[in-house]
């Protein structure tokens, strides 16, 4: 190759390193998003080799059925645990960015739920929320709070909250690390103008703090929203989606809709839906994070 | 005693331990319960979830998750699909950041977009259709689909190599020519070392993402000896309802080597996610 003229060699590297990759992304990507949307207008049973073209019934089966569309209600409370584990996070960064004793240990100590197996701490959390041999019920019960013991994984009304909860120890650490990395390139000269000019604690935290954290705080909002759009692996491990449907996600609905009840044109449907709405919130991220940024 | 400084007691600072020492429960609570009731028989399980076991010698819990829930075998099955996996992702991460980095040619900015808009699409939405891609090209039950899915479907590594190859200077390739290197010497041996950061931005990432994940191995590899890490756990707790010993301990073989390495590597990871959060 090294007699090529570089233009010749430029030739060769571009076809030679994007061939595959490009291969994969359309197969991977492009081609599956596009037979998504055809397959969406079928009744398609994931065998036949011929399928009805239903036009949009499959949308309105979705957008008026409450079994279908309304199961993202049960993903609220992902949104507000969230929201929470965000302002919690923001809390803990503070705190370990100032001087303090064992920073180091706490943040190691507060990031190491997030790199453990997702799948054993949802198993781990069976154990703290069961009803009668649950951890967390003892805990109350040693505290002298029995009035609160629940049945925190059994309760319709609760459960959502309970498993939202499992990711907010899951990640707490992992949105801190981020703010903590945010904070450490606040430049130190701007908190000792701060500290002349006589500001207290509170206005250091609100005027100059916040404001540098504003568009990572944003980012991690929307991954917030678009994580609890796609929720799966918790509710699919340890309740099944019950109580009587209480914890079934639109994802878990998808997916049973495609491969328990072969119907892949309804589920190819529904996923167009969850990946029209992630788009959305994504697009209207980018736009609002160079609006302020630039 | 950390609280006295030299302007005296200061009951913030006060407070900030005593959050600290909440959340250090609440972090350390959950695991401790798993631990002790790893060593407990069935018998001892019916006391308080929190008392210490009789006796920690009894292994009873481990020796029968080790039997019987192929945990060797799934820890070797993810090991092979991370390493696999983050293989095929450096080449061709590399390979398309050094083309759409460095060399000019017409339609680059569509193959750019195309490259951009992919990584907005969550592979999980397209699963539907993949599935049955996945099994008309034969690999429907093998290591290679989840190998596959996660070189192909995922495309954040370009974005992070896009990134990084941008601020690497250009007169490090043209000093290369000078010296009269193949552009493919240059890619090897100038850029690729240069991009090494993200490489280890993107080695943690990425095995951090696929130790964890648990849909793709579930829906693409259902055969007993495909077990992974996340399916093996489910796959024996489904079995041993209600035996908590077993499931303790199972838990506890799952997490016990990831926490070791990441008290060993914790500024590495550190970083990565750092990096990857910002960039990706």
């Amino acid at each position: 190759m090294n007699n090529w003229s570089y233009s010749a060699q430029r030739k060769l590297i571009l076809i030679a390193f994007l061939a595959v990759p490009l291969a994969l992304l359309g197969m991977f990507t492009y081609y599956p998003a596009v037979r998504l949307l055809f397959q969406s207008f079928t009744d398609w049973d994931g065998i036949s080799a011929s399928s009805e073209w239903l036009g949009m019934d499959n949308y309105k089966e979705i957008f008026t059925n409450p079994a279908l569309f309304g199961v993202f209600l049960h993903q609220i409370p992902y949104v507000v645990i969230g929201v929470i584990q965000n302002i919690v996070a923001i809390l803990f960064a503070v705190i370990l960015n100032s001087k303090i004793r064992g920073r180091n240990a706490f943040r190691v100590m507060l990031f190491l739920p997030f790199i453990m197996n997702a799948v054993a701490v949802a198993f781990m959390f069976q154990y703290v929320f069961d009803t009668t041999n649950g951890s967390l019920n003892a805990l109350l019960g040693f505290l002298g709070l029995e009035s609160l013991q629940q049945s925190w994984l059994g309760n319709t009304s609760l459960v959502n909250y309970s498993l939202a909860s499992i990711g907010f120890w899951r990640f707490m650490g992992y949105n801190m690390v981020i703010y903590l990395g945010a904070l450490q390139s606040i430049p130190n000269d701007m908190y000792e103008a701060a500290k002349i000019d006589g500001s207290s604690r509170f206005q250091t935290l609100w005027y100059l703090t916040l404001p540098n954290l504003t568009k990572i705080i944003q980012l991690n909002m929307f991954l917030t929203l678009s994580g609890a759009l796609s929720v799966f692996d918790l509710p699919f491990v340890l309740t099944k989606g019950g109580p009587a449907g209480a914890s079934e996600t639109f994802l878990m609905k998808t997916i049973e809709t495609a491969f328990q009840f072969n119907n892949f044109g309804l589920a190819s449907a529904m996923s167009v839906v969850l990946l029209v709405f992630t788009v959305i919130i994504l697009t209207v991220q980018n736009a609002v994070l160079n609006r302020k940024g630039d | 005693m950390q609280t006295k400084k030299r302007t005296g007691w200061d009951p913030v600072n006060g407070l900030k331990y005593v959050i600290l020492a909440i959340a250090t429960f609440a972090v350390l609570f959950p695991p401790y319960v798993v631990f002790v009731n790893a060593f407990k028989t069935e018998n001892e399980g019916g006391a308080s979830p929190f008392a210490l076991p009789q006796s920690f010698l009894n292994f009873d819990n481990f020796a029968n998750v080790m039997d019987r829930a192929n945990i060797v075998q799934a820890f070797s099955n993810t090991f092979l699909i991370v390493i696999a996996s983050l293989i095929g992702n450096v080449i061709l991460g590399t390979m398309v950041a050094y083309v759409l980095g460095r060399i000019e040619f017409r339609g680059k900015s569509v193959v750019l977009g195309a490259f951009l808009v992919a990584t907005i699409i969550p592979t999980i939405t397209t699963q539907v259709v993949v599935f049955s891609l996945i099994q008309s090209m034969g690999m429907y039950n093998s290591l290679l689909a989840p190998i596959l899915l996660f070189i192909g479907a995922d495309v954040i590594q370009i974005y992070i190599y896009l990134q990084f190859i941008r601020n690497i200077p250009y007169e490090l390739d043209e000093s290369g020519m000078i010296d009269g290197a193949s552009l493919f010497r240059i890619y090897r041996s100038i850029l690729f070392p240069l991009l090494g950061p993200a490489t280890a931005t993107l080695v943690i990432l990425k095995t951090i993402n696929i130790y964890n994940e648990l849909y793709i191995p579930f829906l693409y590899m259902p055969k007993q000896e495909l077990v992974v890490v996340s399916t093996s756990i489910m796959r024996f707790a489904g079995n041993n309802q209600a035996q908590w010993g077993n499931i303790c301990a199972a838990i506890l073989i799952i997490m016990i080597p990831t926490t070791l390495l990441y008290l060993f590597l914790q500024k590495y990871i550190f970083s990565g996610v750092m990096n990857g959060a910002v960039k990706g």
